[in-house]
């Protein structure tokens, strides 16, 4: 295919490379696809759904949104990489222990949002979760176990859990 | 054999049923390994996009696909004709429903297409991007026909013909009558009436539908990696319409990203795309886009309903009179049809309700958009939202409280067994139990004291009830006894390990509701080992039993049946060759622990890990002539009553923004009785996930269409879908009433929550803006809508 003539380097979940993609290839069909890291999901691919949501730099970003290219030199991290750190264990086992998830197709996308709240609110109320993950959509749960997950991991440990 | 009666799965040690055990399965989703068909990827897959028609209806005069075949990367570019070559029409009609009509309908459309979105021509290359470009090369000319948008005007004689052989735009028509309804609506006090709209929506699954096709000439076997609820359905739907055997077909869905009775029917694209990998002879993958699944899913609801009530002036409903008219797309659903909704709509209006008296007419009819089928609680929400919409008018015309009213009528919690007027016949449900716990839940005398206190300071709350009865887990006489293929039984396999472990393996599917957890708790209970010692395989035809999968709430019901009864079988089996080896009667042993255990005395004997190494290594140590069947299948279908009723009610407390006619929704409770609760939140999740739904219908959710048949909102920018900035907390309570035909007496539990929310919505909205003479009728209740009844644009 004529068009894989773009060259791509960057970091993704700590490992560094180098790959040609096309241009108009967007950077959440680059990790499904050509990193099988397909954690990362796609529910709209127009920005409304959250579905895809990495970490682009430390921030949390709508992989569809973006193209391959645009994340030359840039570290991103996936569910994958951020699950093996350890870093979201805990958000993980609230989640766990309360359902937070049917389906989980919006889960590791809702995970990484979680997670980007937590980091700056560590101690939101459950209104001020409700918002921090109102760009995620979940069609299984109604959202109050997520609440619930959430509001368990936040610094105070149980704060506002409705169990 | 044991001469004393085994104890039952519920009287079992160390119990799991009754408790929240967390999901095992879960843990992977949360770390990104879910194995979602959308993931799939094959050797030497290649990808189909389609050409959809851009008309609601119009004649196919000519495609010219040269310019497309000769762009890059481009496998095959295929018309319609093409498939039908391989691929069966279908007709969506059921027998049992008399006088059901529908056209026969191909993967892609054949000369006609009679909805914008209809899949034409089918784009195979290396990539979906380069099938994607290859479209805009096709030339399809279009002879444009006038569309039939209009339900209310479908019947008329000069309505054009959606399919000119079927005589009339009409699918079915129904009619359940009991009682005097003439009379009771003359003799009677008051007579409140009211026309409701319910708008079309749609699943939204936020996996959109997906299949990989992988044919293998060499065997003729396709094996199918499908975002279907239904595999077995599947299997045997792409075995017949393809000319393959049946057990050259396998259906594999592992894990799915939500389905809600969306992805149980049968459409043109997965049908298409597993012809094109026969005629291809590669795997072929089709994964919806977000456009496509608005224009192609099947969409839901779409009624127009005139319903009366009568009553006496103290407060006694006499009955019913309902007309639904239905408006369905362009042709009856496959093979579920597209009149199954409006048929329970027809039963169910009053349900709840002592009414001798009831009259209910269904029309069906067609119309040149989307197809429109069985989405989660089918029916349920529009039966109910009529039925309590009416009582709370009644209630506000009569002075009673609305709770009142309700409680008067309710088919008292001693009546059962009862046959309802519209011929069903209950097993036992708890109306006036659950709305006691509800009064007391929501704490209600306090809640219209603040209601009436903030109304003083210009803030309109409303409070609203809804109660509902509910069909689940149904036997053959749903869809078996009209000719369709469709299961009311699964089974369930086991088989104990050589290491003493148990693999379990059940044609009910997981699709996050928590299938595989329930079904592990009932087995590890029975068995008397841990749950974490139950490895449980779903979703593989060709893996597993045969069974109707996942649809109408039968997870618990039939699936936890059928998994205690072949427990049971495995357990009488290990215990046989415990007894073998031990020289003992079996019934003089019990499981627990992993252990096989002295029934007198608790003594232990031998583990299963010896029982299994006895068995299938050292089987020489046994009694001569004896051999260890330590596999066993059980299947179990429905018994008793054909449907398992569920009952309960919910609560919606809402403050409605009279200048601007936004809504914002405080809490909603629901109270249900789904008989024995096996996981209690499970069941809860289950309940606030459906509530989340009918809050969608009941405030945001609906396919626009222009009056030309254009869908004119179909992206997740446009069709508003429910944000948890949105969503009140939902609390969930429980009654149990088990089911006594089951030992396990669960009954249905997957679409209680969205069987009555929109009702309980719609008459909190109603409750809030009352004394601005305000009444809302239509759904979704969109601030539009609340303002104009509110006359304030
Ligand atoms: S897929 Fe990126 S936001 Fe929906
Ligand atoms: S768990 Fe299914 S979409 Fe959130």
């Amino acid at each position: 295919m004529s068009d894989i003539n773009y060259e791509l380097n960057l970091t993704v979940n700590g490992e560094r490379g180098s790959f040609r993609v096309s241009p108009r290839l967007s950077l959440a069909d680059f990790l499904r696809e050509e990193l099988h890291l397909t954690g990362t999901h796609v529910g709209c691919e127009q920005g409304a759904c959250g579905a895809c949501t990495v970490r682009y730099n430390g921030d949390q970003v709508r992989a569809c949104l973006m193209y391959a290219v645009q994340a030359e030199g840039a570290e991103v991290e996936t569910i994958e990489g951020i699950t093996e750190s350890g870093e979201l264990a805990a958000l993980q086992e609230a989640f766990h222990r309360n359902n937070a998830l049917q389906c989980g197709f919006c889960t590791p996308g809702m995970l990484i949002a979680a997670a980007d709240l937590l980091k700056h609110n560590p101690s939101p109320d459950r209104d001020q979760i409700r918002a921090g993950i109102s760009g995620n959509y979940c069609r299984c749960t109604g959202y109050h176990s997520i609440v619930d997950a959430v509001a368990e991991t936040c610094s105070g440990g149980t704060k506002e859990a409705t169990q | 054999m044991s001469e004393k009666p085994h104890l039952s799965v519920l009287d079992r040690p160390n119990s799991y049923i009754g408790r929240s055990v967390p999901r095992p399965n879960a843990r992977r989703l949360l770390a990104g390994r879910g194995q979602y068909p959308s993931n799939v990827s094959l050797p030497r897959m290649v990808h189909v996009a389609f050409a959809r028609s851009p008309f609601a209806h119009a004649r196919i005069v000519g495609v010219d696909t040269e310019a497309a075949r000769q762009a890059p990367g481009v496998v095959g570019v295929f018309v319609g004709e093409d498939i039908a070559k391989i691929c069966q029409p279908w007709v969506g009609t059921l027998e049992h429903f008399a006088g059901m009509k529908s056209a026969p309908q191909y993967p892609l459309a054949h000369n006609v297409v009679r909805w914008q979105g209809e899949p034409v021509v089918a784009v195979v290359a290396q990539t979906r991007a380069l099938a994607e470009d290859a479209l805009e090369l096709l030339l399809i000319d279009y002879e444009e026909l006038p569309a039939v948008t209009d339900p209310e005007t479908a019947l008329d004689p000069d309505t054009p013909l959606i399919h000119p052989e079927l005589g009339d735009n009409l699918v079915f028509g129904s009619k359940v009558e009991a009682g005097d309804i003439e009379r009771a609506f003359a003799e009677a006090d008051l007579v409140v009436e009211d026309e409701f709209h319910f708008g079309r929506h749609t699943g939204v699954t936020l996996e959109p539908r997906v299949v990989v096709a992988d044919y293998d000439p060499s065997e003729e076997r396709l094996t199918a990696y499908h975002g279907t609820q239904t595999p077995y359905q599947m299997q045997d739907v792409y075995a017949r319409h393809l000319g393959l055997a049946e057990e050259n077909v396998r259906v594999v869905v592992k894990d799915i990203g939500g389905a809600f009775g969306i992805k149980l029917h049968v459409h043109g694209e997965e049908m298409t795309t597993c012809a094109l990998s026969m005629l291809l002879k590669r795997p072929v993958k089709w994964s919806a886009d977000r456009l496509e699944s608005f224009v192609s899913d099947i969409h839901a609801r779409d009624h127009r309903v005139r319903a009366r009530l009568a009553l006496t002036k103290d407060g006694r409903i006499l009955g019913y009179d309902v007309d639904d008219l239905t408006g369905v797309g362009a042709y009856s659903v496959y093979p579920r049809t597209s009149a199954v909704e409006g048929n329970q709509v027809i039963k169910l209006v009053g349900a709840p309700y002592t009414q001798q008296h009831y009259r209910a007419v269904l029309k069906v009819v067609l119309q040149n958009k989307n197809v429109m089928s069985q989405y989660r609680a089918v029916g349920h929400p529009i039966a109910f939202t009529v039925t309590e919409a009416l009582v709370d008018k009644a209630a506000a015309e009569l002075g009673l409280d609305p709770m009142e009213l309700r409680a008067r009528n309710y088919v008292p919690d001693d009546a059962y067994p009862y046959k309802s007027a519209s011929g069903f016949t209950y097993e036992g449900l708890s109306l006036q139990r659950s709305l006691e716990k509800l009064k007391e839940m929501i704490g209600y005398p306090e809640l219209r004291e603040e209601q009436r206190g903030l109304r003083d300071k210009g803030v309109y709350r409303g409070i609203g009830i809804a109660t509902f009865v509910e069909i689940t887990a149904p036997g053959p006489a749903f869809y078996g006894v009209g000719g369709a293929r469709i299961s009311s039984q699964d089974g369930c396999s086991m088989k104990l390990e050589p290491s003493g472990k148990v693999q379990l393996a059940i044609s009910v599917n997981e699709l996050g509701q928590g299938t595989e957890t329930i079904v592990a708790q009932i087995a590890a209970t029975e068995l008397g080992i841990a749950m974490e010692d139950i490895r449980v395989v779903t979703g593989d035809t060709g893996a597993t039993p045969y069974g109707g999968a996942a649809w109408a709430s039968r997870g618990a019901a039939i699936g936890g049946e059928v998994t205690v009864r072949a427990a049971r079988a495995l357990r009488d089996s290990i215990l046989e060759v415990a007894g073998a080896s031990l020289q003992t009667s079996p019934s003089e042993l019990d499981l627990r622990d992993s252990l096989v255990v002295s029934r007198e005395d608790g003594e232990e004997l031998i583990s299963l890990a010896e029982v299994g190494r006895i068995a299938y290594f050292r089987s020489d140590t046994l009694p001569p002539g004896f051999q260890p069947q330590l596999s066993v299948v059980r299947h179990y279908s429905p018994q008793g009553l054909p449907f398992a009723f569920t009952n309960g009610v919910h609560a919606s407390y809402v403050e409605v923004d009279v200048d601007t006619g936004l809504v914002r929704l405080l809490n909603h409770w629901v109270v249900e009785d789904c008989g024995r609760v096996l996981n209690p939140k499970l069941v809860d999740e289950q309940a606030r996930g459906g509530v989340a739904q009918g809050i969608g219908m009941a405030l945001f959710e609906e396919c626009l269409y222009s009056a030309d048949g254009q869908l004119t909102n179909g992206s997740l920018a446009d069709y508003l879908v429910p944000l948890s900035s949105e969503l009140p907390d939902i609390e969930v309570a429980h009654i149990e009433t088990p089911s006594q035909y089951s030992e396990i007496g669960a009954k249905g539990a997957g679409e209680a929550g969205t069987a009555a929310s929109p009702a309980a919505i719609m008459n909190a909205v109603n409750d809030a803006i009352a004394p601005l003479g305000g009444r809302v009728t239509a759904m979704p209740m969109t601030p539009e809508r609340i303002l104009r009844s509110l006359k304030r644009i």
